[in-house]
C-alpha cells in the first residue's frame, strides 16, 4: 500500500486538492464519503456552467502540465482533440500503467481515492466529446483494480456513469482494463495499441491520438494524477489553481512528490509544484545513518542523474529540465555513497532493453549492446573505447533518432551517469592495450 | 509540386510524398529497409535518416527519418551531412549485431538489399564483441526457406503478408531484441502470395526454396523479360537460367500489371521447364492401327528418336498424304505459334483446341470488352476502383494476382478516410489505425466461400444461374430498362438494390466476371451490369477472367472448337492433324479424344511436355517452353505482351533439337510444300499476325523488334559479373563455341550488351544498377518509385470499348432448380493444380489441396455421406471417385468438381452421384 506521509490536519481542501480526503489509515474513500467532501461537485458545475470550450480554456489557463512525466499542457492537448461535424465521438483513456522505476504515486490515488479519477475522467469526456473511458491499469495493481472497479460500479449505480450522466442527457461510461506487464504500455500510443489487442508498439505521431487514437477515433490519454487535478480546477478555477504553487514555480497546482532509497522515511507528499528537493529530503528525514547522498534521479528511471548540489532546485518541469535532467514523475530516487553507479546504470539499462518493444533499430539493438558493455565494465572486463561507445550510443538513442521516447528515456541515466561519474566507469576498463577492435572505426569511407 | 533543396541542389518534387520517396524518385540514394513503395512508411528501421534544416540559414539542422518526413516546399535537407552519414552507418552496425555475417553461404547473397545498404552506408567493421542472439527456424512448406538468424527486424514480411496480402498465419512474436517472424507453429504458409516474402525481405530470412534446390547466384543467372504463362493475368516475370535449367523466377516490375508482386503459382510453377522427361528430340512412333472401340490403345510399338530433317520429312509425308489436315491450336501457346499453325493448315482447318462452351465464353468476353461501354482495367486501375462486384469468380483461385489487386482496392477506403483527416496515405500504420475495418464495398457471388469473403460487405453463395440472376437484378436496379429476372426472392432483390446503390455511389465501380463457372448466363449478367453502369455512371470498368495465358489472344485470333476438330477426325472427314502445345485429354474426355486420334492417319504433336496427347503422336516435335522461345500473349486485360527467350537449350545440351513451335511450323510448312526452309524471324511472324488479324494489328508494338539497340548495343541477358562462361561447357568440348545468336530479339545470350538503367527501356531482363543488386534496383528504372517504367510499361492494349449504346441481353435464366436424382457438376478453379503445366512442377504438386468434391450438407445427408467419405460422380461415360468436403455454404443441388481432378469440365453438367466407389 502507498501511504501519504502528511497528517489529515495538514491536508486541507484549499491547499491539497489531491489528497485532502484521504483517510489516515489508508482505507479507500468510497462514494458516500467522497460525496460528502465536494465529490462530483465539479461535474455538477460543468454541466451547469461550462461548455467543452470554456472547460478547456479554464484548464489551459490553469496551466496543468501532464503528470505522467511529459509535462505537456493538458489544456492544450484537449484543445487539439478533433471534435465536430463528421468526427466520431472518441475515448478518454487514463494511463494508469504506472511502471516507471521508483514511482508509486498513481497507485496511491487509485487505491485510496478512485472517485477523484472517475470525476476527472467524466470532465475529460465532457470536454473532449468522448463516449467511453478506459482505465488502462498496470496488471500488478491488483488491489487498485479491485477498488477502482468497486468505485466504477458505485458511480454507475449513482448515475455518474452510463446513460444520461447525472441527468445531463449526455452518455459516458468507463471500463477498467488491466495490462499484461509491459513498461512500453505507459507510452500513450503503445497503450492504445495494447488496448486494441495489438502488439504494444508505439504509433507514429502525427497523427496524434486526438486526431486518430483508439480504433481510429479521437482519443485523449492522460495520466492518473493529471486527471485527478481536473475536478478542483473546474470547481475552484484556474487562478486558485495557479496560486497553489505559492510562487515556487510558473506551473500551477500541487504535485505528488516522493522519495525512495536509503532515506529514513521514504514516502509520498502532496506539495506545491516547484517545491525544492531539499524540502523533500527533509520530509524524508534525510539519509539513513552512516550514508551520504551520492546522486539522485529526480523522477524515475528514465530521468538523468543529478548531484547533491542540485537538491536546491525547484522540482518543476522547466527547472529540472534546464539542469539537464527531467522532472519525470517527481518521485526522486536517492543513491547512497556505497552504491555503484555502474551497477545501477546497468540495472536500469537492462530494464529498458528488456522493455523495448522491438520496433525501431536503435532501441531494439542499441540498448542491449549498452547493457553488455555495462556488464563488462561492471565485471572489470571493459575495453578501451567502451565508454566512448556508450556515450555515442546515448546520443544515438536520443530524441528524434528513435521512434518513441522509450530509448531517449533510457539514454538519460546512461549519459548523465557517465557525465558525472566517468571515473567509476573507467575503473571497469582493464583491457584495451593492443585490443584491435577497441579502436574507433572510421565510417563513411566508401 | 514543391521545391526541395538537397545538398545544395534544387529539385521539383510532388508535395504529397515523403522525403524518402521524393529523393529516391529523383535518383538520389538514401538507404532504407522498412519502407517499401507498395507498402508505405512506418519509421521502424531508422536507416533513412537525413539532416533537415529550418531554412537556408540554419546550419545546425536535425536528423529526421526521411520516410516519415512530409515533403515541405522550400525544405533544406542534406543526405551527405556527416552526422546523418554516421548515424546511418551506426544503424547498420546495430542491425548487424545479431546478423550472422553468413553471406558466403546465404542464398540472398548477391541480390541482398542488406548487403547493398551496408556498402552504401560504409559500415565495414564491427565493434560488437559479445554473443549473438540466435533463433530456431521453421519448416514453412515447399516454397519458402526460413533462416531467422539473418533477420534485421524491418517488419516488412508481416506488413506484406498480413496488411497487403491478408494472410493470417505469419506474425511477429516476442519483444525487444528477440522478435521472431514466423508461424505460431511449423507448417506450410497458407497465403498464395508467400513467394513475395523472398523479395520483400531485405535479407536472407525468407528465400526461394525451389531456387535452393539448384542454387545459383543472381550474377551467374541468364535472364530475359518474360511473361508468366500460368494464368491469364499476364504478370511480368524475370526467369533466371543456368546450365539449361530455370533456377528461379523473380518478379519483373510492371507499373500497370503486377507491380512488385506475383502469386505462388507463377513464381514456383516453372518446374515443368526442367523436367527430365521433356521431349528434347523429335520422336517417331510406329503404330499398328487398331480399329477397336474407344479406350483401346492407338499406338503400339516403339518410339524412335529422329533428326530434324528426318522428322520434318516424315511429318510432311504423313500430312501430304492426308486428304484433309486440320490444326489444333492452344491457349497456352503464343499468338505466333497459333498463327503459324493456322497458316500451315489453312483458316478453314484451324481449331483453337478449346472446348466449344469455353470458346463461346471467350469469344463473348472479347465482345463484351468492346461492346458494353466499359473498359477492361489493368491491375493498377483495379486498385483504384472504389466498389467491386464479382460474379462467379473465386479470384484467389482463378486469377490470384487480380485478387490481390481487388484487396488493395477495397482497403483503399482507408486512404480516402486518411485524406479527410489530413493524414498522408504513405503513413501506413496511421492509415491502418484510422481505417480499422473500413472498406470500399465489395460484393461476391460465388458457389463456394472464397478467401476474399472476409473483405466483402455481402456475399451470395449460389448456383451459377442464381448468381447470374443476381447480376441481372443489379443491372435492373441500376437501369429499369434492363430486364428483371422473374420470380426473384425479396432477399436477393434487397441485395441487388444495395449492390446497385453502392456501384452508383462509387466514382470508379468495377464489375468482375469470367469463365470459371462455364456459365454464359453469368457473363451476360455481368455484361448487363456493365451496360447499365455505362449508361448511368461516369466511369467504371469490366474485368473478365480468362483461364489460360493466351485464352484472350486465341479468341481474338479465331478458330473452331476442339469438338469440331475431334468430330472431323472421328468421322474421317479429316485424317491428318497437327496438335500445338495442347494436351487434348485435359480438355475432352478420353472417350472422345481416343477415337479421333486413332482414326487420323497422321498425328503430329508439338509440345514441350510429355503429355498423354504427345504419347499418341506419330511424329512428336519438341517445342520450346516459354523459357526457350519468344512470342506474344494477350492477357485478360487485353494487353498484348512479348515474352523473350531466356536461354538457348542446345548450348548446354547440344543433343537437344528444341525449337520454337512457330519455327517448327514454318519448317513443316516448307517441307509439306517441298520448298526449302527459309529462315523466319519472330518479327516477321508477329508482323504477319498483325497484318492478318485487324484486331491484333498493334501486336507489333507489344515488344522490341530484333533491330532495337541502345548506343548500338544489343541488350545483355547476363549480368556483367556472369562467371564461368568459358568453363561451363568444358566437359563437352575444350573449345568454347560462339555464343548462340538470337535473330529474334535485341537480347544477346551474353553479358556483353547494354544492361544499365539510365537509358529508359521497357524490356528489362534483370534489374540491376550500381550499388543496387537486389530487386530494389527497380527504383532506378521507374519514373517515380512505385510508378511506371520510365520508358512506359510493356505491352499494348488491344481491347477498348467502342462507342455506342448497347442494348441489354434479355434472355434470362430461371432460378436454379435442383433435380431429384441429378446434381449439377460445377467446375471449381484451383490455383495449385488447376493449370496444366504448373501442375507438372513438384513444388506445386506438394502445395495442392487434396482433390475432393464439394457438396452441401443436405446432399451429403441424402447420399448418407460423412465428411471424407468417397463418392462417385457419373457424367455419361465418365466416372470419378473422390472424397467429399461437406460445405455449409455450397449451394444445394450442385456438386463442386475441382479443376485438378482430371475430369475435363468446361461448363456445368448434370451428373449422377453415388456414395462410395462405383466400378465402371
Amino acid at each position: 500500500m502507498s501511504r501519504i506521509l502528511q497528517d489529515r490536519d495538514e491536508r486541507r481542501p484549499e491547499t491539497h486538492p489531491l489528497t485532502f480526503r484521504l483517510n489516515d489509515d489508508g482505507t479507500p474513500v468510497m462514494l458516500e464519503a467522497y460525496r460528502e467532501q465536494q465529490g462530483y461537485a465539479s461535474v455538477e458545475r460543468a454541466f451547469r456552467d461550462l461548455t467543452s470550450k470554456t472547460l478547456i480554456e479554464e484548464l489551459k489557463t490553469a496551466n496543468l502540465r501532464g503528470r505522467g512525466g511529459g509535462g505537456f499542457s493538458a489544456g492544450l492537448k484537449w484543445s487539439l482533440t478533433m471534435q465536430g461535424e463528421g468526427i466520431p465521438r472518441g475515448y478518454i483513456v487514463c494511463n494508469a500503467d504506472e511502471m516507471e522505476p521508483g514511482t508509486f504515486k498513481d497507485r496511491l490515488l487509485l487505491e485510496q481515492q478512485p472517485h477523484l479519477l472517475i470525476e476527472g475522467m467524466i470532465l475529460a469526456g465532457f470536454a473532449n466529446n468522448a463516449y467511453q473511458g478506459y482505465i488502462f491499469m498496470r496488471g500488478e495493481y491488483v488491489d487498485a483494480a479491485r477498488t477502482v472497479q468497486r468505485a466504477l460500479d458505485e458511480a454507475r449505480a449513482a448515475g455518474w456513469l452510463g446513460r444520461d450522466v447525472a441527468g445531463s442527457g449526455w452518455d459516458f461510461d468507463i471500463a477498467l482494463h488491466t495490462g499484461a506487464g509491459r513498461y512500453i504500455c505507459g507510452e500513450e500510443t503503445a497503450l492504445i495499441n495494447s488496448l486494441e489487442g495489438k502488439r504494444a508498439n508505439p504509433r507514429a505521431k502525427p497523427p496524434f491520438p486526438g486526431q486518430s487514437g483508439a480504433w481510429g477515433k479521437p482519443t485523449v490519454v492522460n495520466n492518473v494524477e493529471t486527471l485527478c487535478n481536473v475536478p478542483s480546477i473546474v470547481l475552484h478555477g484556474a487562478d486558485w489553481y495557479q496560486g497553489l504553487s505559492q510562487g515556487k514555480s510558473g506551473d500551477g497546482g500541487t504535485k505528488l512528490y516522493g522519495v525512495s532509497g536509503k532515506v529514513k522515511r521514504p514516502g509520498l507528499w502532496e506539495l506545491p509544484m516547484g517545491t525544492p528537493a531539499t524540502e523533500l529530503m527533509e520530509r524524508a528525514g534525510g539519509m539513513r545513518e552512516g550514508h551520504t547522498l551520492k546522486t539522485w534521479l529526480p523522477g524515475g528511471g528514465s530521468t538523468g542523474f543529478l548531484l547533491p548540489e542540485h537538491l536546491e532546485l525547484a522540482l518543476d518541469f522547466d527547472t529540472i529540465g534546464n539542469a539537464g535532467s527531467r522532472l519525470g514523475t517527481g518521485l526522486i530516487a536517492v543513491v547512497a555513497d556505497d552504491q555503484s553507479v555502474v551497477s545501477l546504470t546497468r540495472n536500469l539499462e537492462e530494464f529498458f532493453a528488456r522493455e523495448s518493444c522491438g520496433w525501431c533499430t536503435p532501441c531494439r539493438d542499441g540498448l542491449p549492446w549498452s547493457v553488455k558493455l555495462l556488464q563488462a565494465l561492471e565485471a572489470g572486463e571493459g575495453e578501451r573505447g567502451d565508454i566512448d561507445l556508450l556515450e555515442s550510443l546515448a546520443v544515438d538513442l536520443g530524441p528524434g533518432r528513435t521512434f518513441c521516447a522509450h530509448a531517449p528515456g533510457a539514454a538519460m541515466p546512461l549519459a548523465s551517469a557517465i557525465h558525472y561519474f566517468r571515473e567509476e566507469f573507467e575503473r571497469g576498463v582493464t583491457r584495451g592495450q593492443g585490443v584491435a577492435h577497441a579502436d574507433p572505426i572510421p565510417v563513411g569511407s566508401v | 509540386m514543391a521545391t526541395i533543396h538537397v545538398d545544395g541542389r534544387d529539385y521539383e518534387v510532388d508535395g504529397a510524398d515523403n522525403l524518402l520517396h521524393a529523393c529516391l524518385s529523383l535518383g538520389l540514394d538514401i538507404p532504407y529497409f522498412c519502407w517499401h513503395p507498395a507498402m508505405g512508411s512506418v519509421g521502424a528501421c531508422r536507416q533513412c535518416a537525413v539532416k533537415q534544416y529550418k531554412n537556408a540559414d540554419d546550419t545546425q539542422g536535425m536528423l529526421v527519418m526521411s520516410c516519415m518526413a512530409p515533403v515541405q516546399d522550400d525544405a533544406y535537407i542534406s543526405i551527405e551531412d556527416e552526422e546523418a552519414k554516421a548515424f546511418r552507418a551506426n544503424v547498420i552496425e546495430w542491425l548487424m549485431i545479431n546478423h550472422p555475417h553468413d553471406c558466403p553461404v546465404c542464398e540472398e547473397g548477391g541480390h541482398c538489399h542488406l548487403q547493398d545498404m551496408t556498402v552504401m552506408t560504409g559500415h565495414d567493421s564491427r565493434r560488437y564483441r559479445f554473443r549473438k542472439r540466435t533463433h530456431k527456424n521453421q519448416d514453412l512448406g515447399p516454397f519458402i526457406a526460413h533462416e531467422m538468424n539473418r533477420c534485421i527486424t524491418c517488419y516488412r514480411c508481416v506488413r506484406f503478408y498480413q496488411d497487403y496480402a491478408g494472410g493470417g498465419d505469419l506474425g511477429a512474436f516476442g519483444a525487444h531484441d528477440n522478435i521472431y517472424f514466423g508461424r505460431f507453429q511449423e507448417g506450410t504458409l497458407e497465403s498464395p502470395f508467400s513467394g513475395n516474402l523472398t523479395e520483400v525481405c531485405p535479407t536472407g530470412v525468407f528465400t526461394d526454396q525451389t531456387h535452393s534446390e539448384h542454387y545459383t547466384r543472381k550474377w551467374d543467372l541468364q535472364f530475359a523479360p518474360s511473361v508468366c504463362h500460368q494464368c491469364a493475368v499476364g504478370c511480368n516475370i524475370s526467369p533466371g537460367e543456368r546450365y539449361g535449367d530455370i533456377r528461379r523466377i523473380e518478379n519483373r516490375y510492371h507499373g500497370d500489371v503486377n507491380h512488385y508482386f506475383l502469386c505462388d503459382r507463377g513464381r514456383f510453377g516453372y518446374g515443368y521447364v526442367n523436367r527430365e522427361d521433356r521431349p528434347r528430340v523429335p520422336e517417331w512412333r510406329e503404330r499398328q492401327r487398331v480399329d477397336a472401340g474407344p479406350g483401346a490403345a492407338g499406338v503400339v510399338g516403339g518410339t524412335i528418336s529422329l533428326e530434324i530433317d528426318d522428322a520434318l520429312d516424315r511429318a510432311a509425308d504423313g500430312l501430304r498424304s492426308a486428304r484433309r489436315v486440320i490444326g489444333i491450336g492452344s491457349p497456352r501457346a503464343s499468338l505466333e505459334s497459333n498463327h503459324m499453325l493456322r497458316t500451315l493448315v489453312g483458316d478453314e482447318n484451324f481449331s483453337t483446341g478449346i472446348d466449344a462452351r469455353e470458346l463461346e465464353l471467350l469469344v463473348r468476353m472479347s465482345e463484351l470488352n468492346t461492346r458494353c461501354g466499359l473498359p477492361s482495367p489493368s491491375l493498377r486501375e483495379i486498385e483504384a476502383c472504389d466498389a467491386v462486384l464479382v460474379l462467379g469468380e473465386d479470384l484467389l483461385q482463378s486469377a490470384a494476382r487480380m485478387a490481390l489487386a481487388v484487396r488493395q482496392a477495397i482497403n483503399a477506403r482507408g486512404d480516402a478516410l486518411a485524406a479527410e483527416r489530413g493524414i498522408p496515405t504513405w503513413n501506413a500504420e496511421a492509415v491502418k489505425t484510422l481505417a480499422q475495418e473500413a472498406h470500399h464495398p465489395l460484393f461476391l457471388a460465388t458457389p463456394e466461400a472464397t478467401g476474399l469473403d472476409e473483405l466483402a460487405e455481402r456475399t451470395l453463395h449460389a448456383a451459377p444461374d442464381d448468381i447470374a440472376r443476381l447480376g441481372f437484378a443489379v443491372a435492373h436496379c441500376l437501369d429499369a430498362e434492363a430486364p428483371a429476372p422473374e420470380a426473384l426472392d425479396d432477399v436477393t432483390w434487397a441485395l441487388a438494390r444495395r449492390i446497385g446503390e453502392a456501384l452508383l455511389a462509387a466514382e470508379r465501380p468495377l464489375v468482375i466476371a469470367g469463365g470459371s463457372l462455364g456459365s454464359p448466363a453469368v457473363l451476360e449478367a455481368a455484361g448487363n451490369v456493365a451496360r447499365a453502369l455505362a449508361r448511368r455512371a461516369q466511369a467504371g470498368a469490366l474485368s473478365l477472367v480468362r483461364r489460360e495465358a493466351n485464352s484472350t489472344g486465341l479468341a481474338l485470333l479465331g478458330g473452331q472448337s476442339l469438338e469440331w476438330a475431334l468430330d472431323l477426325l472421328a468421322n474421317g472427314d479429316a485424317d491428318g492433324v497437327v496438335v500445338l502445345e495442347n494436351d487434348l485429354y485435359t480438355r475432352a474426355a478420353a472417350a472422345r479424344v481416343n477415337p479421333a486420334l486413332q482414326r487420323a492417319d497422321c498425328v503430329v504433336v508439338l509440345d514441350h511436355q510429355r503429355t498423354a496427347t504427345w504419347e499418341k503422336a506419330d511424329i512428336g516435335l519438341p517445342a520450346a517452353s516459354f523459357a526457350e522461345s519468344d512470342g506474344t500473349l494477350v492477357s485478360l486485360e487485353g494487353r498484348a505482351q512479348r515474352f523473350y527467350q531466356v536461354f538457348e537449350p542446345s548450348y548446354i545440351r547440344p543433343e537437344t533439337r528444341i525449337r520454337e513451335s512457330w519455327r517448327w511450323l514454318n519448317a513443316l510448312k516448307a517441307s509439306v510444300e517441298r520448298q526449302p526452309v527459309t529462315p523466319l524471324t519472330l518479327d516477321e511472324v508477329t508482323r504477319e499476325v498483325a497484318a492478318t488479324h485487324s484486331v491484333l494489328a498493334p501486336v507489333g508494338d507489344a515488344g522490341l523488334s530484333a533491330a532495337y539497340r541502345v548506343h548500338g548495343l544489343r541488350l545483355a541477358r547476363e549480368p556483367h559479373r556472369y562467371s564461368g562462361r568459358t568453363a561451363m561447357r568444358a566437359n563437352l568440348d575444350v573449345s568454347e563455341p560462339r555464343v548462340p545468336q538470337d535473330p529474334d530479339t535485341p537480347f544477346a545470350f551474353s553479358m556483353e550488351g547494354y544492361a544499365g538503367y539510365d537509358e529508359p527501356r521497357r524490356e528489362v531482363a534483370f534489374a540491376w544498377a550500381p550499388g543496387w543488386n537486389s530487386p530494389q534496383a527497380w527504383n532506378k528504372f521507374q519514373d517515380e518509385v512505385g510508378g511506371h517504367l520510365r520508358a512506359g510499361d510493356p505491352g499494348v492494349r488491344l481491347l477498348a470499348p467502342l462507342p455506342g449504346d448497347y442494348d441489354y441481353v434479355r434472355d434470362l435464366p430461371a432460378a436454379f432448380a435442383p433435380r431429384d436424382e441429378q446434381w449439377l457438376a460445377v467446375p471449381q478453379p484451383r490455383l495449385f493444380g488447376g493449370e496444366e503445366t504448373s501442375a507438372r512442377a513438384e513444388p506445386i504438386q506438394a502445395r495442392m489441396d487434396a482433390t475432393r468434391f464439394t457438396l452441401s450438407a443436405r446432399t451429403a445427408e441424402r447420399l448418407r455421406l460423412t465428411p471424407d467419405a468417397a463418392m462417385t460422380l457419373i457424367l455419361g461415360e465418365r466416372r470419378l471417385t473422390l472424397p467429399v468436403t461437406i460445405s455449409a455454404t455450397w449451394p444445394d443441388g450442385t456438386v463442386g468438381v475441382p479443376s485438378q481432378a482430371g475430369l475435363p469440365l468446361a461448363a456445368p453438367e448434370w451428373a449422377r452421384l453415388e456414395a462410395g466407389e462405383v466400378s465402371a
